[in-house]
């Protein structure tokens, strides 16, 4: 049998990189909204988590499973419900978040179904972000934000700090935050101050339940 | 879970012994039961009897590379090959061989025909020794249950403790979904394409249909109708012609045969043939009774229409694959009305529940069930990755 291709490592965004060092290897791991599957696809052969995908669209389901990776269409919003509680070690949101309508609900279903939520979305706070609307006054683009306004799936544009208010009000215990400069630079943070929150581009938490 | 709890309703008595009509066919022919019966869902016993199958490529040295492959319900074991009463290419020849999608050169592909078929498998055209006639509807009913523990004899007499693969459409996705339930420890990876947990109430009722069309025709003199070689041939082509539309869809009937007609100018106000899509289903038809046993596909559609999963766990999927070590990939077609995409979402959903490793594709494309049987280049790719990364899981070694 041929081996697998995994020479992906170039096209791997910057968050599932970060994402795939905090995964323990071996464990089981939920990729909702898995996309092309590189990052699933990295978590299972460089990693060997029994890793798992639900992905909107087809093409993107269609070329996970030819990859060899257990990934079904469906959706976030409706689907996670199928799942028993604690299936997974890990359940992974990547860049997801802000397509999402019922925030709540979904962020309770991955930990529920999960022991650990990893969440990676884009800072609308970051400070390019803040100049583009305050001083040209259009609807922000950036690399993590690349869709022009009305073509964007996202329709949720939330800073970190909100981010980090919601997680306070909903009970939930933040394990990890790695902030994410316009230099693609990566740091630990114990919290969310106003400086980090204007210098973030994006920004990966691992939650829990408290 | 139960495994192999063929406790069935009822009566037990003796064991209903067949002996094979059909004894002239290549490939290989084995006789189950005779040392222990087997003991039906209905009840009675079966054995001695025997099953014809076939297999391509070599099984390797620690017997980890077999793939069975279960057929659809007009299907045979002649998966790879021209087919021998009809001369026609295998009905899987464009997936199954050597340099292909299921590639004869790194698996050893086994398909047994199913019981209550006509291939060389106990049937109801074999001879019931208690009489010596043939059985006619005499047969003990079978289930999808019954087809597939046969088949699990087959594999445990080739010395194979675990299938690599386990795949089949149609009817041959019920046999691959009851392998996973009822064996999952002799499964690896399971491919149910174009397939459904339960048989729906239209598709009872299509299936009833080709059924009354078969008792209707007074050749089928409540199935004994062998002695006089003369076989209910105008119901069982009705039967498949009706069965045949459910197989096509709307549109792919209308790119295909349009209003057009059949060697003709114009319509000839009468009731010959005059659109090609008449003509096509009369072929159809006609070449179908040919292969086929009429008093067999009465048995075979009967059981699919008994086969649902869930029954034995309260109308509730999910325990049907409790704690499965299966790996899963369900495959439907867009345009496939028989068994929708909504039936193998349904077993999604019961795979999810229970935390199984599955992946599921629903392809794009017009040709409707028979989808899984023509070239449709997405599904191949589909499946041989999913193949790859389950052998690259398994460590398979290749068997060349």
């Amino acid at each position: 049998m041929t081996p697998t291709e995994t020479n992906n490592a170039a096209r791997i965004r910057i968050d599932q990189q970060l994402i795939a060092e905090m995964i323990t290897p071996g464990s089981r791991v939920l990729d909702v909204g898995c996309g092309d599957g590189i990052l699933l696809d990295l978590l299972v052969h460089d990693r060997q988590v029994d890793g798992r995908g639900i992905e909107l669209s087809q093409e993107g389901v269609n070329g996970c499973v030819s990859r060899g990776l257990a990934v079904v269409q469906g959706d976030a919003q409706t689907d996670l419900h199928n799942y028993p509680d604690n299936a997974f070690d890990y359940v992974i949101l990547s860049q997801t978040l802000p397509a999402i309508f019922d925030v709540k609900g979904v962020l309770g279903e991955m930990l529920r179904i999960g022991r650990c939520a990893v969440v990676s979305f884009p800072n609308f706070g970051y400070w390019r972000i803040r100049s583009v609307l305050a001083f040209r006054g259009r609807s922000p683009n950036s690399e993590s934000l690349p869709y022009t306004w009305y073509e964007s799936p996202n329709i949720r544009f939330f800073t970190l700090t909100d981010f980090t208010d919601l997680l306070a009000e909903l009970g939930l215990k933040t394990e990890r935050i790695v902030t994410i400069d316009g230099h693609g630079k990566a740091n630990t943070r114990g919290r969310i101050g106003h400086w980090s929150n204007l210098l973030t581009e994006q920004a990966v938490f691992v939650i829990t339940r408290k | 879970m139960t495994t192999n709890s063929h406790d069935g309703v009822g009566h037990t008595g003796e064991s209903i012994a067949v002996e094979p009509t059909v004894t002239d066919l290549p490939g290989h022919r084995l006789v189950l039961g005779a040392d222990v019966p087997m003991r039906l869902v209905s009840g009675q016993l079966l054995g001695p009897f025997t099953v014809s199958y076939q297999t391509y490529g070599v099984l390797n040295a620690d017997k980890s590379n077999a793939i069975l492959v279960c057929h659809a319900l007009t299907g045979d074991q002649y998966v790879a090959e021209s087919h021998p009463v009809t001369g026609r290419p295998g009905w899987w020849e464009r997936l199954v061989g050597p340099g292909l999608t299921i590639n004869t050169d790194d698996y050893f592909v086994i398909c047994v025909n199913v019981l209550a078929g006509c291939m060389g498998s106990a049937g109801p055209k074999d001879i019931d020794p208690r009489t010596g006639k043939q059985f006619g509807l005499n047969f003990p009913l079978i289930t999808i249950t019954d087809m597939v523990a046969a088949q699990r004899l087959v594999v445990e007499h080739l010395g194979i403790t675990q299938l690599f693969a386990v795949i089949g459409g149609s009817m041959g996705a019920m046999q691959t979904l009851e392998w996973a339930s009822r064996y999952p420890e002799m499964v690896y990876c399971a491919i149910p394409i174009a397939g459904a947990a339960r048989h729906s109430a239209q598709n009872i009722a299509f299936h009833e249909v080709g059924r009354q069309a078969i008792m209707a025709d007074p050749k089928w003199a409540g199935g004994d109708y062998y002695d006089d070689n003369d076989a209910p041939e105008r119901g069982l082509a009705v039967a498949r012609m009706a069965a045949h539309i459910t197989y096509l869809s709307d549109s792919a009937l209308h790119t295909k045969f349009g209003r057009n007609l059949q060697d003709r100018q114009a319509i000839t106000f009468g009731f010959d043939a005059d659109f090609q899509i008449e003509s096509y289903l009369r072929h159809q038809g006609r070449s179908f009774v040919e292969r086929f046993d009429a008093n067999s596909y009465l048995y075979i559609t009967r059981a699919m229409d008994y086969f649902d999963l869930a029954a034995e766990y309260n109308d509730n999927l999910p325990p049907a694959f409790e704690d499965s070590p299966v790996r899963f990939c369900l495959i439907s077609f867009t345009s496939d009305w028989l068994f929708p995409t909504s039936e193998s979402r349904r077993i999604v959903h019961a795979l999810n529940a229970v935390a199984a490793s599955v992946s599921f594709v629903e392809i794009e494309t017009e040709s409707g069930h028979d989808a899984f049987l023509l070239e449709e280049p997405e599904f191949f790719r589909i499946l041989s990755g999913f193949l790859r990364g389950a052998a690259d899981q398994r460590k398979l070694a290749s068997a060349s």
